[in-house]
């Protein structure tokens, strides 16, 4: 059994139920062989990422959860010394608050940043998928329970019955940060790359310029889109730092051609199309 | 260690919360004994089935109560201001100034009961006032509205009416519109989740956050319903200046921003482009309405020369005409429902100048599309989920629900003959410059006429107050022109300030004693969750189930805190009316009791088996039928819908509205029947350029900036915020700089650009009332020439205490907004009319 975590950026409303339901189970609470207790400054046992794109009037708001990614090739697990950080058979990777004293190592070997050094007690500190619960009988961690949009999933990844297994199937599965190598229990979806957008204004027009073709075209894709209702269009998820040529084009009018770097997010703003 | 686990209630959702060795350590939704007591109903749209999970959600803070249970800033100890001598000097020009001194109960409660004692012999009964701040800690016997007008009543003071503060617009234009005054205002909400899903094609979203709001006290339960219409795909606008949190969830959603006060001139312009373009809901506005054609000419220009064209609302609002023309022709051509705040009504657009006008052109506009028919109905995507209506429960708006009123719970029910009454807003102005007028009696639920009566302070054979006894202590975060409660609290016409709160609030240190209550989870009580009653009868559908708490005691109060009834007891005990104010002697389980026995749940479920579970949940009907909201106005029908305020239910003229005329009024009967020549309120809705905007020439080159202040999103108004250091950690809610927690202000970055300010700079917001400093967040979300900065700091933090125009530091950005109201006979608070400019803030 590996127990793992799908966290859907697409349906997360931002709320930090989950941030906060974190900090109660853990904030001056110990849980002996488990966790020492969370300190009140510093540590995001459940990190939240807020992350704004796009240019106005065309913004984006996105949020990434993070917890422990409770990987598979676990940088920590090597970093700490006499095991003091190790891998239960349900795959939770756990410090031992007692092992783990004074190995700031720890923190240091983690790319995600999800390790926290508690100064007080010379501790590493990090989230366990609140195995204490689990262990006595809690279906899912607090984060879960407090999510009110099923924008997080928890569950056996061995079981294809299981909820997690389910909506696995229902996403595109990505793993945060691959570059890392790490092969985390946690999968996302829908996480935020870099944006296209702009307005198509038909010149001589009263009304928004809806239906007009836009493609993008860089970095191996080709991508085809329609101006909606409102004239706007976007391509989201893209990569950063590459180039692309982007072409607005409508029936009766002269196309304009765009060469567009996502250094930034880019907004090309009205795209006035002239006859 | 053993632990023990009780049940509780908060105004934000239900809580299991588990107690070891009498400390709190964890609050979790409310945990079911059995998930089958959850029976989710299902709601059928496009061949797909939705039901909610079967749990309880709760708003965030909420996950963060413990921590604000065992805040230090917590008021631990009955207090003394150190220069304060009842016997002697008073010193009322340091109240907000001075330090305090720790003193016994014993001598507090003789303070408090010898100065009511004093100033009622001297002054009469009318010398003491007092009031509340809103949305107290929940629970019917412990709830602001029972304990306290219970005392006030016993000692016959004078109350204080409250305005309509988040949806003023609505209460004081909407009704004149299509009556629902006996929902102040809002429509009703029943089953719009359904009408939604099934029929509506397109969603106006106008002013409107319901993510953020959360449809009042429902926590985030019906954060699953926006995140299926969001999957569903419907099309969608929001029209708001800032890009905001719902707008946000709704990535694919079109953002239209206009000036802050303009949302009239669109809402004109769209109207145009139906008259003109002939796509309105001819036969429905012939039969469901009346005054169309008095209403029309303005529209079309004929009255004054101006035709309210796109081009026209262009200019005014800085939205492009093509916009506002392509979203009149899909608001048309669609299925469309309007949702304008989070009961349907509310939204910062109708806290504004003249927002009245605002609110009714939401209903007209709908109107003319035909509301009521599928899909096109006013909802909040936060209300009318499937429910049991059946069973009654008391809630704390309604009499019933009020220890205060309910003769069903109580004996004995003290009556108040004191006429006099205060305007929430304009007390300052009561107590600094007497007199003060207005019209309207508070939450005018009970007829349109309650609207136009007139109000006088001081009112004649009455006392000016001497004796202001605060409950709480919101205000300079919450009300307009806020500097003027400093100035109010230092004069020395308020003999005797008492503030009574369970936290230090921002009204807290201007008092001369303060008293310590405790909260919910250090006292017995009971209450439904998200059900206030009243005037929003079955508010619970803003939840996936309905349920009953038993709200338990789970710890004993805190330091030498008491609850509010045992306060309020044992200074009645001192004044020689504790048996009146006790009803004979009932302690808070007794009121608990009584309360619980008059519902209709005590029918099939016995007290002692209840106050065992903890809770009750009530499921909607398995065979649940629908009943939208106005859907049996539109079909010429009577009413059938659960709206139990509405007294022509059940009646002849069941089929009516509330208006005069019963029809949705383009020209009012009920304002031409009283001020038929009001200018800033005319019979037929106008496009009234605000006193304080763009068009003010002068004070706009001054403050070019339109601050924009509306409820906040990780606070409750002004509960948690200060209180519960977990949320500053949150950069919505503050920012962390250089050891202080900041309250954010967000603006453009060609603003922030112009004036040398970059993201994370300490930046002072001012303007010729007063000065607050915020911390920066430059963001393409707000609309160039807006400064957004919620309301409702809880932290008013003067750099030169007890001066009123001292430089805050808290965020109360109320400090800046005008003391105008809505219009002459309109006296609502209007945060939104707000002209400011922002610097840079050096120290």
């Amino acid at each position: 059994m590996r127990l793992g975590m799908l966290i859907d950026v697409t349906r997360c409303s931002g709320c930090y139920n989950c941030f906060l339901a974190c900090r109660d189970e853990h904030y001056g609470n110990e849980y002996p062989g488990y966790s020492a207790a969370q300190p009140l400054n510093g540590q995001f046992w459940m990190q939240m990422k807020e992350v704004e794109g796009g240019k106005y009037p065309r913004p984006r708001l996105n949020y990434i959860a993070i917890p422990c990614q409770h990987c598979q090739n676990a940088p920590c697990i090597d970093a700490a010394k006499d095991g003091a950080v190790y891998r239960r058979d349900d795959g939770i990777v756990m410090i031992d608050p007692e092992k783990a004293k004074g190995q700031d190592q720890i923190v240091a070997s983690c790319p995600y940043r999800v390790i926290y050094w508690n100064a007080e007690l010379q501790l590493p500190q990090k989230c366990g998928l609140c195995a204490q619960r689990l262990d006595t009988g809690d279906k899912q961690p607090r984060c879960v329970e407090s999510c009110p949009t099923g924008a997080m999933a928890y569950g056996n990844l061995d079981d294809p019955e299981s909820e997690i297994s389910k909506r696995l199937k229902e996403v595109d599965p990505e793993i945060f940060h691959p570059e890392y190598g790490t092969d985390p229990l946690v999968a996302y979806a829908g996480l935020p790359g870099r944006m296209i957008a702009g307005e198509v204004v038909l010149e001589g027009s009263d009304v928004c310029a809806a239906g007009a073709k836009v493609t993008l075209e860089g970095d191996g894709v080709s991508l085809e889109t329609a101006s909606k209702t409102f004239g706007d269009f976007e391509f989201e998820r893209l990569p950063q730092n590459k180039a692309f040529k982007v072409t607005v084009a409508a029936d009766g009018y002269t196309s304009q051609v765009f060469d567009v770097k996502t250094h930034t997010d880019v907004d090309l703003g009205e795209v006035v199309l002239t006859k | 260690m053993t632990e023990q686990v009780f049940t509780n209630l908060t105004n934000c959702g239900p809580v299991s919360v588990y107690v070891n060795d009498g400390v709190v350590t964890r609050m979790r939704p409310l945990v079911a004994d059995d998930e089958a007591e959850f029976r989710p109903w299902v709601i059928e749209a496009d061949g797909k089935k939705y039901s909610p999970p079967k749990k309880f959600n709760l708003a965030p803070m909420v996950h963060a109560e413990r921590r604000r249970l065992y805040s230090d800033e917590r008021i631990k100890y009955p207090m003394k201001r150190v220069d304060f001598d009842p016997d002697g000097e008073r010193n009322p020009q340091n109240r907000g100034k001075s330090a305090y001194e720790r003193i016994s109960w014993d001598e507090a409660l003789d303070i408090v009961s010898s100065e009511i004692a004093r100033v009622k012999k001297k002054y009469g009964s009318s010398a003491i006032s007092g009031m509340t701040s809103s949305h107290h800690n929940w629970g019917i016997v412990g709830y602001k509205m029972g304990p306290f007008m219970r005392f006030m009543n016993c000692l016959e003071a004078t109350p204080v009416f409250d305005n309509p503060d988040s949806w003023e617009g609505w209460h004081w234009g909407a009704t004149h519109t299509y009556g629902f005054y006996w929902r102040l205002g809002m429509p009703e909400p029943f089953d719009n989740l359904q009408d939604v899903m099934k029929n509506s094609e397109f969603a106006v979203f106008w002013s409107n956050d319901p993510d953020t709001t959360r449809g009042t006290y429902s926590g985030q339960e019906s954060a699953i319903w926006r995140t299926w219409l969001k999957e569903k795909g419907i099309p969608a606008v929001f029209i708001d200046p800032f890009h905001n949190y719902t707008n946000a969830i709704f990535d694919q959603a079109k953002w239209i921003a206009p000036r802050m006060g303009t949302d009239t001139a669109l809402a004109m312009a769209i109207a145009y482009v139906w008259i003109t373009e002939d796509t309105y809901d001819k036969e429905y506005v012939a039969d469901r309405t009346i005054g169309f054609d008095e209403w029309k000419p303005y529209v079309l220009g004929e009255t004054d020369g101006v035709p309210k064209t796109p081009e026209w609302a262009a200019e005014e609002s800085g939205v492009d005409a093509r916009v506002i023309r392509t979203l009149a022709r899909e608001w048309a051509s669609k299925r469309t429902v309007l949702t304008a705040g989070a009961r349907g009504g509310e939204g910062s657009a109708c806290r504004t100048a003249y927002g009245t006008e605002w609110a009714r052109m939401m209903v007209l506009l709908q109107a003319m599309q035909g509301l009521g028919k599928p899909g096109v109905t006013i909802g909040g995507i936060s209300m009318g989920a499937p429910a049991d209506f059946e069973t009654w429960f008391p809630a704390y708006a309604e009499p019933q629900g009020r220890m205060s009123h309910s003769t069903k719970a109580a004996n004995y029910i003290p009556q108040n003959s004191t006429k006099q009454r205060l305007w929430r807003l304009t007390v300052p102005d009561a107590i600094l410059s007497p007199p003060v007028e207005w019209d309207g009696a508070g939450f005018c639920g009970q007829s349109l006429e309650q609207q136009f009566e007139h109000f006088v302070y001081p009112a004649e054979g009455c006392s000016e107050i001497k004796l202001w006894y605060r409950y709480g202590g919101s205000f300079m975060g919450t009300m307009s022109d806020t500097t003027k409660w400093v100035r109010m609290y230092q004069s020395p016409k308020l003999e005797f300030v008492v503030n009574q709160d369970v936290w230090y609030n921002s009204e807290t240190r201007m008092a001369d004693i303060i008293l310590p209550a405790c909260t919910n989870f250090e006292r017995d009580d009971l209450g439904e969750f998200a059900a206030c009653g009243g005037y929003t009868t079955n508010s619970h559908t803003g939840n996936n189930y309905r349920v009953i708490v038993r709200e338990k005691k789970c710890i004993e109060p805190l330091w030498e805190s008491k609850s509010d009834y045992q306060i309020l007891a044992d200074l009645s005990a001192k004044l020689g009316i504790f048996d009146e104010f006790t009803d004979g002697g009932k302690t808070e389980i007794d009121w608990a009791k009584a309360f619980y026995n008059c519902s209709d749940l005590a029918k099939t479920l016995d007290w002692e088996t209840f106050d065992k579970k903890g809770y009750h949940i009530i499921n909607a009907p398995e065979d649940y039928k629908p009943k939208p909201s106005l859907r049996w106005f539109a079909e010429g029908r009577d009413c059938d819908t659960p709206d139990t305020g509405n007294p022509k239910r059940g009646t002849d003229k069941a089929h009516e509205l509330g208006t005069y005329s019963g029809k949705i009024e383009f020209a009012s009967e009920s304002l031409k029947a009283h001020f038929p020549d009001d200018e800033e309120r005319p019979v037929s809705p106008r496009y009234i350029e605000s006193w304080e905007g763009h068009h003010t020439t002068e004070l706009f080159e001054k403050y070019p900036l339109q601050l924009m202040s509306p409820h906040p999103r990780f606070s409750f108004h002004c509960h948690y915020d200060k209180h519960t250091d977990w949320l500053d950690d949150i950069p919505v809610h503050r920012i962390k700089k250089d050891g202080y927690a900041w309250w954010p202000a967000r603006m453009n970055p060609v603003d922030a650009d112009a004036r040398g300010i970059r993201n994370g700079d300490i930046v002072r917001l001012y303007n010729d009332r007063g000065s607050v400093l915020c911390c920066a967040v430059v963001t393409e979300r707000v609309r160039p020439g807006i400064a957004h900065s919620y309301a409702s700091s809880a932290k008013y933090d003067p750099i030169e205490p007890g001066k009123a125009d001292s430089v805050d530091r808290g965020g109360c950005v109320n400090m800046l907004t005008p003391s105008r109201m809505v219009s002459k006979h309109a006296p609502g608070m209007t945060p939104n009319s707000c002209l400011i400019d922002i610097a840079k803030w050096e120290g």
